[in-house]
């Protein structure tokens, strides 16, 4: 339930560890809504969520589950650096970790710029330098490319590839199709509905078509 | 809760403070201008008798407008629902701020009595301390009750609405227009309820007379517990679950 509506009935299905999964679907489709579910920011009015064999949103998870909102959730007043560092000391994140993350996104350099300075892109890569802070064990990320320049979209999915490859599992929402082609899973969903869940090949597969967006469109209209 | 996150979260939000030069400057030259203001229009009597618990008020104001306005900004941008999905205690969010706009009510207090008593000639029988005393628990009051009321206010414009639906009925009961003593029963029965009574009852005892007594601190006292209340109120009211 969100705002009073049902935004999700009888959604059922389980996110493999250790790959990337792909959370696809038009705006309103209910994308946000299942990502707060599972990390445990949402109401939920019915059903379960479990996430590491534990309820979503218990303390333990705290530290094991790292959550990137779809707006940059970082502070505009403060700098790069104090925004990691803030965030870095409320994880207990060890404080070299810092440089760490933000030469991961790519900002070295702009330790001290006042993240309200900077452009939308360079803001949401702040947002994702919090969420790479410590070791999450999980990454759940609401559209974490969007206003991104091609490049640094390209070194990101790399990254997630690479981070799903030391076993970490993400889970990242988009809307836009050709980022299908990054992720080892998907989950298609349309109205709080999940049309698919598969690999990309598994889908392309059952769909009989070359792309996702084609899989989509087959997918919402019923053709085999 | 931890004691670390909490100065962690207390040193952000001064750290954000830094940042923003004219805030700060509001906070701190507002007041002393009204004290002023009031010192020019005043008999030195009336300065007295009027200044004094102003004084107290002031801060809690200022307080009470920035920290439910700052929570509130919190919860739109999102870095709210951020927090809460990490490892923080509710606790520590809560008293992160009450320590930061504390720690800026502590320096209002100092700024605006040590220029209405050195510059404006505000005549104080009781111990300067007394007086700093209670500034500051007035302005951690105001801290608490805008941490309280931010959780229910869903914009800043409904934020900045509490002040006159909160603040101003306190302002008009707390003795300062009519003695309440004089009061309506059942008005002076409500004040008897509203914390800022007993904020200007404390301030009025530092003004009147040189040695503190019991009630002092008992008013004092009464103050700083609506204070916790206020404080408890406001991480009780945080939900990490929202719909």
């Amino acid at each position: 339930m969100r705002g009073g509506v049902t935004v999700l009935p009888g959604l059922n299905a389980q996110v493999a560890a250790g790959r990337v999964t792909g959370l696809l679907g038009p705006s309103g489709s209910g994308k946000t809504t299942l990502i707060r579910s599972i990390v445990g920011v949402q109401q939920v009015a019915g059903g379960t969520v479990t996430v590491l064999g534990l309820p979503a949103g218990t303390p333990e998870l705290r530290s094991r589950v790292a959550y990137v909102t779809q707006d940059a959730s970082v502070y505009s007043d403060l700098t790069v650096a104090q925004n990691v560092s803030y965030f870095a000391r409320i994880l207990g994140a060890p404080a070299n970790d810092v440089d760490r993350v933000i030469h991961e996104v790519g900002l070295d350099g702009r330790e001290g710029d006042r993240v309200g300075r900077l452009s939308g892109g360079e803001r949401s890569r702040v947002s994702l330098a919090v969420a790479l802070l410590g070791t999450p064990e999980v990454l759940v990320l609401d559209e974490p490319t969007v206003g991104l320049d091609p490049v640094l979209r390209r070194d990101l999915w790399q990254m997630f590839g690479e981070l799903a490859a030391k076993g970490l599992t993400l889970l990242i929402s988009s809307h836009v199709m050709d980022e299908a082609s990054r992720c080892d899973d998907l989950m298609l969903m349309r109205d709080g509905r999940l049309l698919a869940h598969d690999s990309v090949a598994g889908i392309l597969a059952a769909t009989g078509t070359d792309d996702i967006e084609s899989a989509f469109l087959s997918l919402v209209e019923g053709k085999p | 809760m931890t004691a670390t996150r909490t100065v962690v979260t207390a040193r952000r939000v001064v750290q954000q403070l830094q940042h923003d030069h004219r805030t700060v400057a509001l906070i701190l030259v507002v007041p002393c201008v009204l004290m002023g203001l009031l010192a020019w229009m005043l008999s030195d009597a009336d300065f007295n008798q009027y200044g004094a618990p102003l004084l107290g008020i002031f801060p809690l104001i200022v307080m009470f407008l920035t920290t439910s306005v700052a929570t509130l900004r919190e919860r739109e941008s999102g870095t709210l629902e951020r927090l809460l999905s990490m490892p923080i205690a509710k606790a520590d969010f809560v008293l992160g701020y009450a320590l930061a706009f504390g720690l800026l009510g502590v320096v209002q207090a100092l700024v605006v009595s040590g220029l209405s008593v050195g510059v404006f000639g505000l005549d104080v029988a009781g111990p300067t301390w007394a007086l700093i005393v209670v500034a500051v628990v007035d302005a951690l009051l105001g801290t608490a009750l805008g941490l309280f009321v931010s959780a229910f206010a869903k914009t800043e414009f409904q934020a900045v609405q509490f002040m006159p639906a909160l603040i101003l009925p306190q302002l008009l009961l707390c003795g300062i227009i009519v003695p309440r003593d004089e009061l309506p029963t059942a008005l002076r029965l409500l004040s008897n309820v509203l914390p800022m009574s007993y904020a200007v009852d404390a301030m009025t005892e530092v003004m009147t007379s040189a040695s503190m007594s019991s009630d002092f601190w008992l008013n004092v006292g009464v103050v700083a517990l609506f204070m916790a209340v206020g404080l408890a109120l406001g991480a009780g009211t945080l939900r990490r679950r929202t719909d």
